[in-house]
C-alpha cells in the first residue's frame, strides 16, 4: 500500500518535471517520417488541378529551365493550398515529378519548413505566434482559450473539420503582439488568404473563431479599436512635428 | 585516422589542472577543462611574438597525402603552424594541413564526397580571420597562416565536440562501432572531460534500410555522409535529411529499403554507430579480429578487401584502399557473402555408393578411386572444367595434369568454344578501371555493369557525373544509375554503328577518348567472333585504339576467367563434354550438367555442396578463397593474391595440392611441390601472372585473323547475371545474400 502510494507520488513528481523538461515545441504538424494511412499514402493519385497547372507553368517560368528544382517551395505551397492546407505524400511526389528531382529532395524541403503541413489541418488553420514578444503579451493564454473553445489539442482538427490550432515563429507583428494568423483554405487555392489578427485577447480570438464559423468577413490587422494599424493607442505621442528631410550627402566631396 | 596518437597527446594536459595556480578551479564549474583555454584570445596574443622557427624538421603527410601539380604556376604557399607547404590552387585548408602532416579532426568531410561543412569539427584558426574557420570548406589562399594547435582552435573543437555529444547516447558499451568510432576517438583526443548538458537527450526512430544496414538513428550526428554517398556514389536518391533543428534526422521519409549494390559502404563512412552492419551486429569487437589483406573473388574486379576473422571464423569483410581498382568501396556481394563460407561446406572426401548416398572416405581411398577410373578412360574422353572461383595455381595444375593424361579438354566455365585467347588485348579491360575516368563516350555492348561488376559501374558513374560522358547501351532493358541511351537490344544495332548508319557512330568518332566495353556474356554466344569483329570495325572507325589510348575493353564476369584465358583454358569443341566418360569439375558449378552423359564418372573438387555435387561420384573437399593462398587476375589484367585468413574446414586441402596428390597417385607426378614452384611453372606459360599487384597492359597488335564466315545473328543480347546477390557457390550458400535477393530484387 505504502509502496503504491510512493510510486504514485513519484509518478506525479515525474509528471511535473516532464512538463518542465519537455516544453512541447513541435512547430511542424507531423513526424519527420511518413506513416501510411488511408488518406495519405504514396499509392493515392494526386495531380494539380487544371487551373493550377497553368499556375505551375507560370511559377516554373520564373526559373531557368535547368534549375527547375528552385520552384519546389512555391509549388509545394500551391499544392498545399489545393489540397486543403496540407501535403499528402502523393502531392510531394507530384511536385517532385514536376521539378524533376528525386522525391526525397522534396520531402527534405517539406519537412524543413514548418508552414508545410504534412497532416490534415482544418479549413481555417489558426496559428498562434509563440515567440518572445507575443509570449510576454499572453500568447499562451490565447492558445489555451482557442484550444479550450474548440475542444482540441494542438495540431488536432475539430470534428467538423473546420478548425485546427498550431504554433509558429515570429511573423514580425511584435508591435501589435499578441497575434494569430488565420490560414483560410475553405475556398481552395483561388480564395486562399493568410491574414494576421493582431492585438488579440483570449475573448477576441473566440469571437474571431465564431465569426469565421459563420462565414462572416472581418478586417485583418489590429483588433484593438483604439489603434490605427501599428500606431499607439489614442494617437501618436512622439514624433508629432513634420519629419525633417534627411541630410543630403555632398556626393562631390566623396 | 591515426587519432590514437593524438588521443594520448591530449590526455596528458588534463592532469595539469591539478597544479593550476588558481585553486578556485575546483569550486567553479569551468567552461573548458584546460585552464589555458579559458581565455584563448589572451593566450593567443601572448604566443604571437614568438619568433618563427628557423629549421623545421620535414613532416610526413597524413595518410600518404600527395600533391599533384597540373600546372606549376598554380602552386601557392601556405603556412601550417609556421611550416611552409606548397599546394596547388583550389585545395582546401584541410587538405593543406594534411599535406603538412597535421591531421584535422573531421566528421562530415570525406575526400570522395562533396563538401558539406556541417559538423564544424575541423575548425582551425587562420590569421586575420575574426573567428575560427571550417577548414574542410575553406579554400587555401596564398600566404594563409593556418594554426591548428592554438588555444582558439582547441577551444573551438572542444565546444563543437560538446555540442555533438549533447544528443549522442552514452551507449558505447553496446554499440557495434565501439573501438573504431570516429566520435569516440576524437572525443578522447579533442573533447572536454565534462559536458554541461543536463537535459534529456533526444531520441530518433530507427529506420529499416534493408537486410544489410542496421540503423540506430539516435546515435546519428547528422554529418550527412550517408546522404551524400547514396546520392553521389551509389546513385540512389533514397536518403535525405528530414526536419530541422534538433529534430533533424536522416531517413527515407517513406518506408523504403536502400536498393543499391553499394549500400554496405555507408557502414564504413558513418563516423558513429548510427549505420552498422546488420549481419555483424553484436558478433565481435573490432579489437578481437585478425585482419588479413586479401582479394575478393565474387566478381572479376578483384576488389581489395580485408578479411576480419576470429579464430576459425570469418567475421566480416571490409574494403581496402586501392585507387586503381575499387577506391575504398566494395559491393554488397563482396562485403556480405562471408556467411556463405560457413554453410554447405564440404569437409571430407566422399564417394557415392551403389545406393546413391555419399560415404566419407579417406583421402588415400578417394584419390585411388579417381586415379584408377581416370586410367581406365580413353584420354580424349577425359574432360576437366575449372570453376569461376578457381585460382591460377590450381588451373595450371589441372591443365598440366590432364595434359599428362593425354587430354586437352580442359577449360574454365563461362568461356565459349574456341574463344580467341591468343591476343591478351582481346579479353582484358585495356583501358584499366581507373583509366575509365578519362573516357568521354562509353558504348556498353551486352553488359550490365551494375550487376556484373559493381565497382566498374561506380567508375563509369563517377565519370558520367564528373564529365557528362555519354553512355550508349546495347542489350536488354536494365537498370542504370546514370544517364544512358538505350541504342538497341540485338547485335543488329552494332552492325548499324559499324556501318555508320546509326547516329551513335558519329558520337564515337567525335569523341576524344571513346571507350567500348563488351560484356563477358558475349563469349558464350555462338556468333561471338562475328560480334567481336564488328566491334573491332567500330573501334577502327572511331579511332578507339590509338598509341596513347586503348578504349576497347572486355568486361569479364568471373574471378578466374582472365587467368584461365591467359593459361589457355579454352574449350576446343562443343562435343567434348557430351562424349566424356571422366569429368573433373574443379569448383565448376555452372556447367550444364544435362550435357554430361549418364555413364560418365564425375569428380567434383570444391568447397561447397552446390549444384554439381548432385551429379558427382566423388567429392574432393577444397579450400575457399579465404583459406588459401591463390593468384587471381582481375578483368583489367591486374594480378593479385588472396591470403589464408582462416584454417580450412575439416579435411579440405588447397586445390592445387589435391591435383598434385592425385597426379602422384595416378603415377604421373607433377613437378612442383610448393606454391613458388607452381608459380615458376606458371611463369613459363604466362609470365604476367607472377607479377603480384601489377597490371600488365596488353600490347594491341593487328595479327592477321581467320576470316569470319558466320554472320551476326539476330538473337538479342542476354542478361549475364540474373541475380546480383547470387552468382557462385559461396554467395548461393549465403543466408544474407538470400535475404537480399528476397528483399531487394525487383520482381
Amino acid at each position: 500500500m505504502l509502496g503504491r502510494l510512493a510510486a504514485k507520488r513519484l509518478n506525479e513528481i515525474r509528471q511535473v518535471f516532464r512538463q518542465v523538461l519537455f516544453p512541447s515545441r513541435a512547430f511542424s504538424t507531423a513526424l519527420n517520417y511518413h506513416l501510411d494511412s488511408p488518406d495519405n499514402n504514396p499509392d493515392l493519385q494526386w495531380e494539380f488541378s487544371a487551373v493550377n497547372k497553368e499556375k505551375v507553368k507560370e511559377i516554373l517560368s520564373h526559373y531557368p529551365s535547368n534549375y527547375k528544382q528552385s520552384a519546389v517551395i512555391p509549388l509545394l505551397d500551391l499544392a498545399q493550398q489545393q489540397h486543403g492546407g496540407w501535403l499528402p505524400v502523393s502531392a510531394m511526389n507530384a511536385v517532385a515529378k514536376v521539378v524533376e528531382v528525386a522525391p526525397i529532395r522534396v520531402y527534405e524541403v517539406a519537412t524543413f519548413y514548418s508552414m508545410f503541413n504534412r497532416t490534415k489541418v482544418g479549413k481555417y488553420h489558426l496559428l498562434v505566434c509563440g515567440t518572445t514578444p507575443c509570449m510576454i503579451r499572453g500568447s499562451r493564454e490565447i492558445e489555451e482559450a482557442l484550444l479550450q473553445h474548440l475542444g482540441v489539442k494542438r495540431n488536432e482538427v475539430t470534428k467538423d473539420g473546420l478548425f485546427s490550432v498550431g504554433e509558429m515563429e515570429c511573423m514580425g507583428c511584435c508591435v501589435n503582439a499578441p497575434m494569430i494568423t488565420v490560414a483560410d483554405y475553405s475556398n481552395g487555392s483561388e480564395g486562399y488568404t493568410y491574414n494576421y489578427y493582431e492585438d488579440v485577447t483570449p475573448k477576441r480570438v473566440v469571437e474571431i473563431v465564431e465569426m469565421l464559423r459563420k462565414g462572416e468577413k472581418l478586417p485583418p490587422g489590429t483588433q484593438n479599436p483604439k489603434r490605427i494599424k501599428c500606431g499607439p493607442e489614442g494617437g501618436n505621442t512622439t514624433l508629432l512635428s513634420e519629419p525633417k528631410p534627411p541630410p543630403c550627402r555632398d556626393l562631390d566631396s566623396c | 585516422m591515426g587519432l590514437g596518437l593524438l588521443a594520448s597527446k591530449a590526455v596528458r594536459p588534463a592532469s595539469r589542472i591539478l597544479h593550476s595556480p588558481n585553486p578556485r578551479n575546483f569550486l567553479l564549474r569551468t567552461i573548458v577543462s584546460k585552464p589555458e583555454l579559458k581565455k584563448p584570445e589572451g593566450a593567443a596574443a601572448q604566443t604571437q611574438p614568438e619568433p618563427p622557427p628557423v629549421d623545421l624538421p620535414p613532416r610526413t603527410p597524413v595518410a600518404g597525402a600527395r600533391v599533384h601539380f597540373d600546372n606549376p604556376d598554380d602552386a601557392i604557399e601556405v603556412f601550417v603552424d609556421g611550416y611552409p607547404v606548397k599546394i596547388p590552387k583550389g585545395m582546401t585548408v584541410l587538405q593543406a594541413c594534411e599535406v603538412a602532416g597535421v591531421d584535422i579532426p573531421r566528421f562530415c568531410y570525406h575526400s570522395r564526397l562533396s563538401i558539406a561543412g556541417n559538423c564544424r569539427m575541423c575548425l582551425v584558426e587562420v590569421e586575420k580571420s575574426p573567428k575560427p574557420v571550417a577548414s574542410c570548406a575553406m579554400p587555401a589562399l596564398p600566404g594563409m597562416k593556418i594554426k591548428t594547435d592554438t588555444p582558439v582552435a582547441k577551444k573551438a573543437r572542444e565546444g563543437v565536440m560538446e555540442f555533438l555529444l549533447m544528443n549522442h547516447p552514452l551507449d558505447c558499451p553496446i554499440c557495434d562501432q565501439g573501438g573504431e568510432c570516429d566520435l569516440q576517438d576524437q572525443s578522447m583526443a579533442f573533447g572536454s572531460d565534462r559536458g554541461r548538458f543536463t537535459e534529456m537527450k533526444r531520441s530518433v526512430v530507427d529506420k529499416n534500410l534493408g537486410p544489410l544496414v542496421k540503423t540506430v538513428m539516435t546515435r546519428c550526428i547528422q554529418c550527412t555522409r550517408c546522404v551524400r554517398f547514396a546520392t553521389e556514389v551509389a546513385g540512389v536518391q533514397d536518403l535525405g535529411m528530414l526536419g530541422r533543428g534538433s529534430g533533424e534526422e536522416i531517413g527515407t521519409y517513406v518506408e523504403k529499403l536502400m536498393t543499391s549494390e553499394l549500400s554496405g559502404n555507408v557502414i564504413d563512412i558513418c563516423p558513429v554507430g548510427a549505420l552498422t552492419s546488420k549481419p555483424f551486429a553484436f558478433k565481435a569487437r573490432n579489437w578481437e579480429l585478425k585482419g588479413t589483406e586479401s582479394i575478393d573473388v565474387t566478381d572479376a574486379v578483384g576488389s581489395n578487401i580485408r578479411i576480419d576473422s576470429r579464430g576459425p571464423e570469418v567475421m566480416r569483410i571490409v574494403p581496402r584502399l586501392n585507387e586503381d581498382i575499387n577506391e575504398e568501396w566494395i559491393s554488397d556481394k563482396t562485403r556480405f557473402c562471408y556467411d556463405g563460407l560457413k554453410r554447405q561446406r564440404l569437409n571430407d572426401p566422399m564417394i557415392r555408393g551403389r545406393d546413391g548416398r555419399f560415404k566419407a572416405v579417406s583421402w588415400r581411398d578417394a584419390l585411388a578411386v579417381v586415379a584408377e577410373i581416370a586410367h581406365q578412360t580413353k584420354p580424349e574422353e577425359i574432360v576437366g572444367i575449372s570453376g569461376r572461383l578457381s585460382d591460377t595455381e590450381s588451373m595450371m595444375a589441372l591443365k598440366d595434369f590432364l595434359n599428362r593424361m593425354g587430354s586437352d579438354n580442359v577449360w574454365c566455365e563461362g568461356i565459349g568454344v574456341n574463344t580467341n585467347a591468343d591476343l591478351r588485348s582481346g579479353y582484358i579491360m585495356n583501358t584499366s578501371i581507373a583509366g575509365l575516368e578519362k573516357a568521354d563516350v562509353f558504348l556498353l555492348v551486352g553488359t550490365q555493369p551494375r550487376v556484373e561488376a559493381a565497382m566498374v559501374n561506380a567508375r563509369i558513374r563517377k565519370t558520367v557525373k564528373a564529365t557528362q560522358a555519354k553512355v550508349g547501351y546495347i542489350g536488354p532493358p536494365t537498370d542504370f544509375n546514370y544517364d544512358h541511351q538505350h541504342l538497341g537490344a540485338d547485335p543488329q544495332t552494332l552492325l548499324d554503328i559499324a556501318e555508320g548508319r546509326h547516329p551513335f557512330s558519329k558520337t564515337i568518332s567525335n569523341a576524344k577518348n571513346p571507350c567500348i566495353i563488351v560484356g563477358g556474356g558475349v563469349l558464350e554466344r555462338k556468333d561471338k567472333d562475328a560480334i567481336l569483329a564488328t566491334i573491332e570495325t567500330i573501334a577502327k572507325n572511331g579511332k578507339v585504339v590509338r598509341p596513347d589510348w586503348n578504349g576497347l575493353n572486355m568486361l569479364l564476369l568471373h574471378a578466374a576467367q582472365t587467368a584461365a584465358l591467359d593459361l589457355g583454358l579454352v574449350p576446343r569443341s562443343e562435343k567434348s563434354l557430351e562424349s566424356a566418360k571422366f569429368v573433373y569439375l574443379m569448383g565448376a558449378d555452372d556447367v550444364n550438367l544435362e550435357q554430361i552423359p549418364n555413364d560418365a564418372f564425375v569428380v567434383y573438387q570444391g568447397h561447397h555442396g552446390d549444384k554439381s555435387v548432385y551429379r558427382a561420384n566423388v567429392i574432393l573437399p577444397a579450400a575457399a578463397f579465404s583459406e588459401k593462398e591463390g593468384t587471381y587476375e582481375n578483368t583489367e589484367g591486374c594480378v593479385q593474391q588472396t591470403l589464408p585468413a582462416v584454417p580450412t574446414v575439416g579435411d579440405a586441402r588447397d586445390d592445387w595440392k589435391i591435383i598434385r596428390a592425385l597426379s602422384e597417385v595416378a603415377g604421373m607426378r607433377l613437378p612442383y611441390d610448393t606454391i613458388s614452384a607452381i608459380r615458376a611453372r606458371i611463369k613459363t606459360v604466362a609470365p604476367n601472372l607472377v607479377h603480384m599487384d601489377e597490371r600488365e597492359p596488353a600490347i594491341f597488335s593487328s595479327l592477321p585473323k581467320p576470316d569470319i564466315t558466320e554472320k551476326v545473328s539476330k538473337t538479342p543480347f542476354g542478361i549475364a547475371v540474373e541475380n546480383f546477390y547470387m552468382t557462385d557457390a559461396i554467395t548461393r550458400a549465403s543466408k544474407i545474400m538470400a535475404q537480399c535477393s528476397a528483399a531487394l530484387l525487383k520482381k
